[in-house]
């Protein structure tokens, strides 16, 4: 990952002398009364700040907005002469057909196309990182100084992680919708089964998928989490996750394995398609959320083993 | 600074349980909840297998929804069809090819000739005939129903409501739409050609086949489908032909409180999996809504009008041979072990007409010079057999065997390999 900025050991070793201070001050005043529930928040409020503020994420975050933006023109440039995407045989991205009907339908062709690899690798990026960059930058003994605890230095961690899914899925959403409503025509959104439904029942059904999408990406944070405590390189640990990830799809795109495609993280990925459906097919919904469930278990608390017994000495 | 972890080696251990313990509760969950739901023996009272058939035939449930899966696997792509037939419907003259299950070759429809718009149902209902699928059903009445067939990221929909018949192609977005003919939809409510991919239709089409042929019929236990309590009706060839045939039983699964057949699978003898598999993976016998069945086409949606005419209603039944067929569930049927006899007309210096055949994979047709390399692939593809019917080829799959002589006859049975030569054997006598 060439994002990694050349300013980390400096820039970023101050900021986490200051936070690793903050964090000790907060447990210092904890020490003295009863455990407040605040106690660990702040400590999650500037894992949250150091992580969002780092311009690779932000670099992170405009790529991805800039995603919908590229389809959504793309489309708009193609459809300008009255033809049709793909022919209007179903190639291409899934609902790529339906974006000059409704605007809305850029989310969801934005969310399918960066779903398979651009999302996750965003995820693998954060989530490498978190433990085994500061590591590598030599912070994370700084970070135990404060009476903080591993568990909850993790747990505010994974937290992290867990939030950047979040943004970074509302990110292509929102910036898909913008560019949706700004090139194309909204309204009544048809569903997959043929039915129309409101404009706004139709923001509600793509918020939904939002959230689904955002949940489908615990299973890999958590294993991303878990090989950023076994190494002591940001990159490697970065390189791993990402390599897993694109080999997983690639397992999962064989269909001699069939087999044992529905024990893979991504799997179920694009079935956040079926909250299109009238009415909504749960079955896969379901079986997504259960494999992201057990996913996130079996590798958080295998972090957890693993970075409560280690040695940290750097 | 360096922090040493001052853990022992227990404590790491039992640290590193936990995950293991996780991932195998979830293991052990996963195997057996599915197992739980759908398997073990409810208590339901004994009944004969008469009085099933006959609970099945009194069943009539009008008003169901639920979701069916279908599995097909008959080791081809495109399956010769029923033995009832007339030589021009027996191939439906469709391109099956193997990225039917794709699901993605609907603009092929422009092929055929016919001009129909890619919503058109026939080549999307070809489609079911091989693979996995999985489908939404809902009937409320004789003349209610929709079917879905639910794909990656799209849906095919197939809604009749009273004399309408609308399709609607997520994936291109576009719509067709078709009139029945009224006195058509009073009939034969059932042949829509809808309900027909329903394991109500399938199981109800192959019992009345069994009656005329010689299966026993028995009742083989209870199983639990979708949820719910049901009779394990078994059908096995016997008689004369049951020793060359290839199909081990049929078993169906009907509803021990109304009777509705649940789940149909069709065995090979061969063993290994079903060949079909069509069952309800969820069930109701609710009134649908009736909203189900409102269908009108989406704004910026390409609407194509079709009709229903006999030949399209022809292809329409050729998608159903695969599910229903193999010459054992036709009509005039009365042997397990029938062959049929096909000549084969001959084209222009070409043995096969290649459009009422195809040799699968590749559609490759039977060139009467016979080069070298095709010659290689028909031996990759097939046996040469040799008999008193002369020389000949078989193609050989887990449900039907195929003997094409060199004169141009096509022997085609739901038979072992030995069963088709000795039947081929006793023709050309």
């Amino acid at each position: 990952m060439s994002l990694a900025e050349p300013e980390a050991g400096t820039g970023a070793g101050a900021e986490e002398a200051a936070r690793a201070g903050s964090a000790a001050r907060t447990g210092a005043a904890a020490a003295s009364r009863p455990v407040s529930p605040l106690w660990s928040l702040g400590f999650l409020r500037s894992e949250l700040i150091t992580t969002f503020r780092r311009w690779r994420t932000l670099a992170l975050f405009g790529v991805l907005a800039l995603v919908p933006v590229l389809v959504g023109v793309a489309v708009k440039i193609e459809t300008s002469g009255g033809g049709t995407v793909g022919g209007g045989d179903g190639d291409g991205p899934a609902f790529i057909s339906q974006v000059t009907n409704n605007g809305l339908f850029l989310v969801f062709t934005s969310l399918a196309a960066t779903l398979p690899f651009f999302l996750p690798m965003t995820v693998g990026v954060i989530a490498g990182d978190a433990v085994a960059g500061e590591a590598n930058a030599g912070t994370l003994r700084y970070l135990l100084v404060a009476p903080a605890g591993r568990t909850r230095l993790l747990l505010a961690k994974f937290t992290t992680v867990l939030a950047f899914c979040l943004t970074a899925t509302l990110v292509v959403a929102v910036s898909a919708l913008a560019t949706g409503a700004l090139l194309f025509p909204v309204g009544e959104v048809t569903l997959l089964s043929g039915t129309s439904v409101p404009f706004g029942e139709g923001l509600l059904r793509a918020l939904l998928v939002a959230a689904l999408v955002a949940a489908s990406l615990i299973g890999l944070a958590a294993v991303g989490l878990f090989i950023s405590t076994l190494t002591n390189s940001g990159i490697a640990a970065m390189a791993a996750t990402v390599g897993l990830l694109i080999t997983v799809q690639i397992v999962n795109s064989i269909p001699q394995l069939h087999d044992i495609h529905p024990y893979l993280f991504p799997n179920y990925w694009l079935s956040f398609a079926d909250v299109l459906r009238d009415p909504i097919y749960w079955d896969d919904l379901l079986k997504n959320l259960g494999l992201q469930g057990v996913y996130g278990a079996v590798f958080a608390s295998a972090a957890w083993a693993r970075f409560t017994t280690k040695d940290i000495t750097a | 600074m360096a922090q040493i972890s001052p853990n022992t080696p227990r404590r790491k251990a039992l640290r590193y349980g936990v995950p293991v313990a996780i991932a195998g509760v979830a293991a052990v969950t996963a195997a057996m909840v599915p197992a739980l739901a759908d398997s073990g023996s409810p208590d339901l009272p004994k009944i004969t297998a008469k009085d099933l058939v006959k609970k099945m035939a009194k069943s009539d449930v009008d008003q169901i929804s639920g979701t069916v899966k279908i599995e097909t696997d008959l080791g081809l792509p495109s399956l010769p069809g029923s033995s009832g037939g007339q030589g021009g419907g027996l191939f439906g003259g469709r391109h099956g090819g193997p990225d039917e299950e794709k699901g993605k070759d609907s603009g092929d429809s422009g092929d055929s000739g016919d001009g129909k718009s890619s919503a058109a149902p026939q080549e999307k209902l070809m489609q079911l005939a091989s693979g996995e699928h999985r489908l939404r059903v809902a009937s409320d009445g004789p003349d209610k129903q929709r079917l879905s067939v639910v794909e990656d990221a799209a849906e095919y929909s197939l809604v009749r409501n009273g004399g309408e018949l609308w399709a609607y192609d997520s994936a291109s977005n576009t719509a067709w739409h078709s009139d029945l003919p009224q006195g058509d939809a009073k009939k034969s409510p059932r042949h829509g050609g809808m309900a027909d991919l329903t394991p109500d239709k399938v199981a109800k089409e192959a019992l009345e086949a069994a009656e005329k042929s010689g299966t026993s019929v028995s009742v083989d236990g209870t199983a639990k489908v979708a949820g719910r309590d049901a009779y394990q009706l078994v059908l096995k060839p016997k008689g004369k032909g049951a020793a060359d045939s290839t199909v081990k039983e049929i078993r169906i699964a009907v509803d021990g409180d109304n009777g509705a057949p649940l789940k149909f699978t069709l065995s090979p003898k061969e063993g290994g999996k079903a060949a079909v598999d069509v069952a309800y993976t969820k069930v109701d016998f609710g009134k649908p809504s009736a909203s189900t069945f409102d269908f009108k086409p989406p704004k910026g949606t390409k609407v194509t009008e079709g009709k229903l005419d006999r030949k399209a209603r022809g292809a329409e039944r050729n998608a159903k041979p695969d599910l229903t067929g193999f010459g054992i569930l036709g009509g005039d049927v009365s042997d397990w072990g029938k062959v049929a006899k096909i000549d084969m007309p001959r084209v222009a210096g070409s043995l096969i007409d290649k459009d009422k055949i195809q040799v699968p994979p590749n559609g490759l047709s039977v060139d009467g010079k016979g080069g070298a390399q095709i010659e290689k692939f028909l031996d990759g593809l097939t046996d040469e057999v040799k008999g008193d019917f002369g020389t000949g080829r078989v193609f050989h799959t887990r449900m039907v065997n195929a003997l094409m002589t060199e004169d141009g006859t096509l022997y085609v049975g739901a038979v072992s390999k030995d069963g088709l030569l000795k039947a081929a054997n006793a023709d050309a006598k």
